[in-house]
């Protein structure tokens, strides 16, 4: 047995004999990294759990084996070891370890990390109290916790997230483990912590020589750390080989599918996103045949789903389990494709055009209050003097990191909160130009239908107590004089064009899925027949394949429906994929602003190369070209002089620190660096290059 | 943690002076007062006291001044002198007689308190970590009894049981031949033996209570990430158990300690009238049937230092259990 | 399952996964379904609603009318229902209890209750009895059941020291017992309503202040304070205003958690998405709140009105048996207790403590009945 773990067999059951991984065959080679990719609900992270045997109740490991090479080369099988075991408590935390997504509960708030990172220690090795902090110290800093004697005797809330999961990879890896397993570890942070928190396993492998089973939903993460990937679909390994084999040159259609549905960041930018249709259905549901049958678009009816699928090997130690490649290959049009629905490329707008909104000198500061009588004893600077312009028809996508504004700026805008000063003046072409931080009466009811929003959470944005007719419809209902029977119609219209059938009108929102969800929110928001759409985090909620699938819905009914979208993620792949112009924003500012090629193809502002810099799989090998920002967004409440970025910029000067840097540039592209002009900043593929400015 | 302790001790003083005014004034407002009580009970024995003499007793008792300046005269009589002021109706000063009752009022809600959790702690660990067994629906059971069950009518059958069936008469506590003697060991023990059957009855709802919020706050611990975590290193079930979901649940838990107590030496009251306790419970009855006002007043005023005492040692227990309270709020 | 239909385009709702309803059903039916899954609620239901019942119609319910008593019967026994009779000429089906005879036992000096075989009182269904208005409104002198023969004795549950018919007082009793917490509750639910509301709509130092002022009252003794109120309500008032004071008594304390519950409530529900978004359908604050807001916690409520209300039983029982609280005439089942005031009287006549076994199972049915609600409240988590 040349491998860590093989995994043989596995079957994994819940409450009511549902099958959540069936028969289940992995390998986990020795010194590696292995990546296990798949959609949320494939059974990633419950077969991760399976080889600690720490399966949350009522889930149990009800067949096959794990076997376990230990370290004097004895060969244990986990699967038929009892969990509550010493020889299966020996194993954990000593021989594999395991790091999480949300450090925040996986580390107990009521102890010190020190305190929980000597327990690993200690619950395997004899030594004593002293030795114990030391070694923890050590492991602090060899994961590169900033001032670790001091942070040992932290708790978690007084940790940035960074750092948290810092603490979380120091105390899976203080008994120097053989196999560390970790569950999306960087899904939760931020792009430019994520890049460190990657660099930092990659290197820990690296020296340890320690295999890794990093599990993930993300093929750029993927690409960034993997030696080995196996794509999971409904408890199965579909697709297995190295990552240079199964990226390059993938076989099984579902993992095509997921690179397809991937936006791109080589090449165009905005090359229409191909979506796997629907969604991973419940295991309970699992197709008969090949469970991923009914998304497939190879899939050949009285075949594909009567027959279940072997494992096929096609050399350079690629596996794939789809009849495409089987034996009766013949049967199969590897040709046949679903066309991705044809997108109308959105107008270009004309040099002329009027924007229709302007944001001037925008300010929105938020009172931090304190002691009984909350007196307000300073300010969050969420937006601090904010101007743009968004153009009739166009997508101005909004990125940076969480905490720098991106919400409060998109939720001002639609007032949910009341500016503190500046102006937002919105002219459609048709009425009297408004402001709409003074306007009243009508006009505030015209722009409230004008001007609309969509949440992050989909869930959360419907009221669980109302049918989908009524939420969909109570925008026109209370601003319309339409009647009963007309928002009926409407609303089944909405329906149709956000792909639902108009009878789910009658329903009430937990019927639905969360993709399903969020049409129903986009129905809402489009129900008034409004100018301006305010994506917040619009598809950061959900899967890859159903975030393509509502991208491309919303692109195309902005071509339909003459919209305009300010769309806010933090995701630069997707804000790459649907923008025609791009704001970098930064501590409340916008530090750059200009197209999508320019900002992705010529970025002048180092925060928007550090952010470029920090997406994960784009290529780029060399630890010299690599750019990394350390610390964090700072402390909006803090009055800043100068630069805000300069604590994080690599090539702050004295002179940023005198005065802030105004945004200039020209009218197309606009960044705030004094230092612009001299730098030659990386651009997204990681090369010193200049497109025509 | 002393700055977070110093607040938390500061913020006692206003809850302290309103639990003072409200028991002063709901003695002192009603209409009526010891005086014409005793006029009452003098006419209904065919004595009828003339308007001047009661309203030479009332001045001699300093009942014909406005409330506040009695409340005043009061207040300042407790703080710097320890003078509670004097009870019409046993003629002493009511400090020597609220004192020894209060003793055995905190002895007994101390004792009651202690039970429960001897009791419920381990019997809500079990319930929750043994969820839908037979044991577990068993403390369930009793649980939703405990709570029904009103103090005093437990207190009845108690004593019912123990005298038709055992042939005891259990109430007070102490034995006659100890009830004025001065403290001596064997008083204590006398005392100790008299003691656990009213410190039963008097825990049976907060046990109840508190298996409770055991089970539930423990069973929501129990599946946390850091649970799998801690597991995840190799920890032992038993260790982990305590050191992570029980730990957790703690919080929750004495948080609601609270409550418990309040409820402990409010329902202690009755239980003391039923079981002829020489707690404060009875003579406060009295004391309020007679409108013996300084008497009740003063009951009801240590009555609520005794649960305000226990709300600030429990906060910051609380604090010292948690360091998220300590860090961010002190 | 959801499936892709690829000539329209759509994808088919999840309903039959998530297996609530089809998704059709609203949140009331939702709450209902889940109610009814928790057996002991539907149980505690139940026995709510009848003992509602009971409080409706207690005339017709008790066979003997509450004024009703039997000096000679003082302290009786519960009589034993016998089926039927042997008459000589073989056994008769005769549903009869049968009377007493009082023999002192000298060595004890004691009265003791001996059945007389002889002295049959034959009992039934909708006997007549003493005249009296159903609801107030029908005049009727059926009960339902009883002493075929009105004012023979007939005590099935023993007698008071008066003698008078304990189960029939123990009927009467639940009127006044279960009203007297749903009219306190009904009270401090205005009360928490208003401040609780207040406190969440304003926030800032008048929450902070309303905040401080419920931890205050909440760290307040209950009982003492409400002997104390209790206690200071002179003699001389009339019966029935004793019942609304004593009510207002108990909901003086009483509000503080709903009050809680609201503000808490309140607040959540502020910065959910759904009422966000609300307001950017241009819904003002009255729609917001009746529509949005308040069907969403009107199940909390409910439910921690309902389990508010024992409590109140509970308090007011307490306060009645110290006689401090309700008097007769009014007849509650703490004041029914009163009867039983030392442990002599108890071993003489346990059945004294009948109320307190109504009580007892008041209570525990509205607890069951509170804890399914509470689950119930929020249908959309498991
Ligand atoms: N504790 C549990 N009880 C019931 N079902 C569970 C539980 N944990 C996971 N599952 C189910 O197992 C499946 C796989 O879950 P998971 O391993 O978390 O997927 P992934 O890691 O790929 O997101 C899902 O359908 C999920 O609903
Ligand atoms: S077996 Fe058929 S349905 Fe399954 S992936 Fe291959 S082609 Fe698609
Ligand atoms: S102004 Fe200076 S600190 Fe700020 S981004 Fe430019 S170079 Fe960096
Ligand atoms: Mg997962």
């Amino acid at each position: 047995m040349d491998n860590l773990v093989e995994i043989r067999d596995l079957t994994i059951t819940f409450a009511h004999s549902v099958d959540v991984v069936t028969g289940l065959d992995l390998d986990i080679p020795a010194g590696k990294t292995l990546c296990l990719v798949g959609e949320s609900g494939c059974g990633k992270s419950v077969t991760a759990k399976a080889i600690l045997q720490v399966i949350d109740h009522p889930g149990r490991v009800s067949g096959g084996a794990i076997n376990l090479r230990q370290a004097n080369g004895a060969v244990l099988d986990i699967a038929a070891t009892k969990p509550t075991s010493p020889v299966m408590r020996h194993v954990r935390g000593a021989d594999i370890a395991m790091i999480h997504q949300e450090p925040m509960s996986f580390l107990s708030p009521l102890y010190t990390i020190g305190n929980q990172i000597s327990e690993a220690l200690t619950l395997h090795r004899k030594m004593s109290e002293k030795e114990a902090r030391a070694e923890g110290i050590r492991m602090l800093e060899q994961v590169g916790m900033p001032d670790p004697e001091r942070r040992y005797d932290s708790y978690t809330f007084q940790l940035s997230g960074g750092q948290r999961q810092r603490a979380m990879i120091a105390m899976a890896l203080i008994n120097q483990p053989r196999l560390l397993i970790a569950d999306e570890p960087t899904t939760a942070l931020d792009v430019t912590t994520q890049a460190n928190i990657l660099d930092l396993l990659a290197q820990l492998q690296r020296d340890s020589g320690m295999a890794v089973l990093f599990i993930t939903h993300d093929l750029g993460v993927v690409a960034e750390i993997a030696d080995e990937v196996a794509v999971m679909y409904l408890g199965k390994i579909v697709e297995r080989g190295p990552v240079k084999e199964v990226l390059e040159h993938p076989r099984h259609p579902y993992t095509r599918g997921l690179l397809a549905s991937m936006p791109r960041l080589d090449g165009d930018f905005k090359a229409p996103l191909k979506a796997i249709p629907g969604m991973v259905p419940p295991p309970a549901l699992r197709p008969t045949g090949c469970s991923f049958h009914p998304r497939c678009e190879w899939a050949v009816a009285g075949f594909c789903n009567m027959i279940s699928v072997l494992e096929t090997e096609l050399g350079n130690d690629h596996m794939v389990a789809c009849h495409a490649y089987g034996p009766q290959a013949a049967k199969i049009d590897k040709h046949a494709t679903r066309t991705p629905a044809a997108v109308a490329p959105a107008e270009r707008r004309a040099e002329s055009m009027e924007p229709l909104l302007s944001v001037r000198d925008l300010h929105k500061h938020f009172p931090i209050r304190s002691g009984f009588f909350q007196r307000q004893t300073g300010a969050v600077r969420a937006v601090n003097d904010i101007s743009l312009d968004i153009y009739p028809g166009e997508t101005l996508g909004l990125v940076g990191e969480s905490g720098c504004g991106k919400s409060t700026l998109g939720q001002t805008i639609v007032g949910l909160h009341r500016a503190d000063g500046g102006a937002i003046r919105f002219a459609d072409g048709e009425h009297e130009p408004a402001d709409l931080l003074t306007a009243r009466g009508a006009t505030a009811k015209r722009l409230r239908t004008d001007i609309r929003m969509i949440f992050q959470d989909p869930t959360g944005s419907l009221n669980p107590r109302m049918r989908v007719r009524d939420i969909i419809g109570e925008v026109l209902q209370v601003n319309s004089r339409f009647s009963a029977g007309e928002i009926e119609a409407k609303v089944q219209a909405l329906l149709s064009k956000v792909g639902l059938s108009p009878d789910y009108a009658e329903r009430y929102p937990h019927a639905f899925s969360g993709g399903q969800r969020q049409r129903i929110a986009i129905a809402r928001a489009l129900a008034s027949d409004p100018r301006l759409v305010i994506a917040d985090e619009a598809v950061s909620a959900l899967d890859v394949s159903v975030q393509t699938q509502i991208i491309n819905m919303m692109k195309s009914l902005q071509a339909e429906m003459g919209l305009t979208y300010l769309f806010v993620s933090h995701d630069l792949g997707v804000i790459a994929n649907i923008s025609d112009r791009v704001a970098v924003m930064y501590a409340g500012r916008i530090v750059e602003i200009g197209s999508t090629e320019a900002i992705f193809r010529n970025p002048r502002h180092p925060y928007t190369e550090a952010l470029l810099a920090a997406i994960p799989g784009r290529g780029v090998s060399k630890p010299r070209d690599r750019i990394r920002l350390g610390g964090h967004v700072p402390d909006p409440s803090q009055q800043l002089v100068g630069c805000s970025f300069a604590d994080r910029c690599q090539y702050a000067q004295p002179a940023c620190r005198a005065v802030m840097p105004p945004l200039e540039g020209t009218a197309d592209h606009r960044f705030a660096c004094i230092r612009a002009d001299e730098l030659r900043l990386r651009t997204v593929t990681g090369q010193p290059e200049l497109v025509g400015a | 943690m002393g700055s977070f302790m110093l607040r938390r001790i500061i913020y006692v003083i206003p809850a302290l002076i309103a639990v003072s005014l409200i028991s002063f004034l709901v003695i002192a407002i009603p209409p009526g007062d010891f005086v014409t009580r005793t006029a009452e009970l003098r006419a209904a024995q065919g004595d009828i006291m003339p308007i001047a003499e009661q309203d030479a007793m009332r001045r001699a008792y300093g009942l014909d001044l406005p409330i506040m300046v009695q409340y005043w005269n009061w207040i300042t009589g407790v703080l710097t002198r320890g003078d509670f002021g004097y009870s019409f109706s046993f003629n002493l000063p009511v400090k020597d007689v609220i004192w020894p009752r209060l003793g055995l009022t905190v002895v007994l809600s101390v004792a009651s308190l202690l039970f429960i959790w001897v009791v419920a702690i381990p019997i809500g660990i079990y319930s929750a970590v043994r969820r839908y067994s037979a044991g577990d629906y068993l403390a369930t059971f009793l649980g939703f009894l405990g709570l029904a069950i009103p103090n005093f009518l437990l207190a009845l059958a108690v004593m019912y049981v123990a005298f038709a069936w055992f042939g005891m008469n259990v109430g007070g506590l102490f034995s006659p031949e100890y009830l004025e003697a001065p403290w001596s060991w064997d008083r204590v023990l006398d005392l100790l033996n008299h003691l656990w059957l009213p410190m039963i009855v008097l825990g049976t709802a907060g046990t109840a209570s508190v298996i409770r919020v055991i089970r539930a706050n423990l069973m929501d611990e129990l599946h946390k990430p850091y649970v799998t975590a801690a597991r995840a290193k190799g920890k032992g079930e038993f260790g982990l158990l305590m050191k992570y979901p029980v730990r957790h649940a703690l919080n929750p838990f004495v948080s609601g300690q609270n409550d418990i107590f309040v409820e402990i030496v409010s329902g202690g009251t009755i239980v003391a009238i039923v079981m002829g306790l020489q707690t404060t419970g009875p003579l406060l009855l009295d004391a309020l049937r007679t409108q013996d006002m300084y008497m009740a007043a003063s009951f009801i005023l240590m009555l609520s230092v005794l649960v305000v005492i226990g709300t600030l040692l429990s906060d910051l227990l609380l604090a010292w259990l948690d360091p998220r309270i300590r860090y961010q709020q002190g | 399952m959801s499936t892709f239909d690829e000539t329209t385009g759509q994808v088919a709702p999840i309903a039959a996964v998530h297996q609530r309803g089809r998704g059709y059903d609203g949140h009331w039916a939702l709450v209902w379904q889940k109610f009814l899954r928790h057996r002991l609620g539907v149980a505690g239901g139940i026995v709510v609603i009848l003992a509602y019942i009971v409080a409706l119609i207690p005339e017709f319910l008790a066979p003997v009318t509450l004024e009703a008593y039997n000096p000679s019967y003082s302290y009786a026994p519960p009589q034993a229902i016998q089926w039927g009779r042997d008459d000589g000429e073989g056994w008769r089906f005769l549903p009869h209890v049968t009377a007493y005879k009082t023999e002192i036992d000298y060595n004890s000096g004691r009265r003791l209750f001996v059945p007389d075989p002889e002295t049959v009182i034959p009992i039934g269904f909708f006997v007549q009895g003493e005249p009296y208005r159903l609801l107030g409104l029908i005049p009727t002198d059926r009960h339902l059941f009883g002493a075929v023969e009105a004012g023979q004795p007939f005590f099935l549950a023993g007698a008071d020291r008066l003698g008078r018919d304990i189960l029939s007082r123990t009927i009467y009793g639940t009127r006044i017992s279960m009203t007297i917490g749903l009219i306190g509750v009904a009270l401090s639910l205005v009360f928490g309503i208003l401040i609780g509301g207040i406190s969440g709509l304003f926030g800032g130092v008048v929450d902070n202040l309303i905040q401080r002022f419920i931890e205050f009252i909440q760290s307040v003794p209950a009982i003492p304070l409400w002997i104390g109120l209790a206690a200071a309500i002179p003699q001389s008032v009339p019966p029935l205003q004793v019942y609304f004071l004593i009510t207002i008594i108990l909901s003086v304390l009483g509000w503080t958690s709903l009050a809680r519950v609201v503000r808490g409530r309140f607040l959540a529900m502020r910065s959910e998405d759904f009422v966000k978004a609300a307001r950017l359908d241009g819904c003002g604050p009255v729609r917001i709140i009746f529509r949005h807001m308040l069907p969403s916690f009107l199940s909390h409520i409910i439910a921690t009105v309902s389990l508010a209300i024992p409590g109140m039983i509970l308090a007011e029982t307490a306060l009645s048996y110290l006689g401090i609280g309700l008097r007769t005439p009014i007849v509650s089942w703490g004041v029914l207790l009163q009867e039983a005031q030392n442990v002599r009287t108890i071993a003489s006549a346990p059945w004294l403590l009948l109320p307190g076994g109504a009580v007892v199972i008041a209570v525990l049915a509205l607890n069951f009945l509170g804890d399914g609600l509470r689950d119930a409240a929020d249908p959309y988590s498991d």
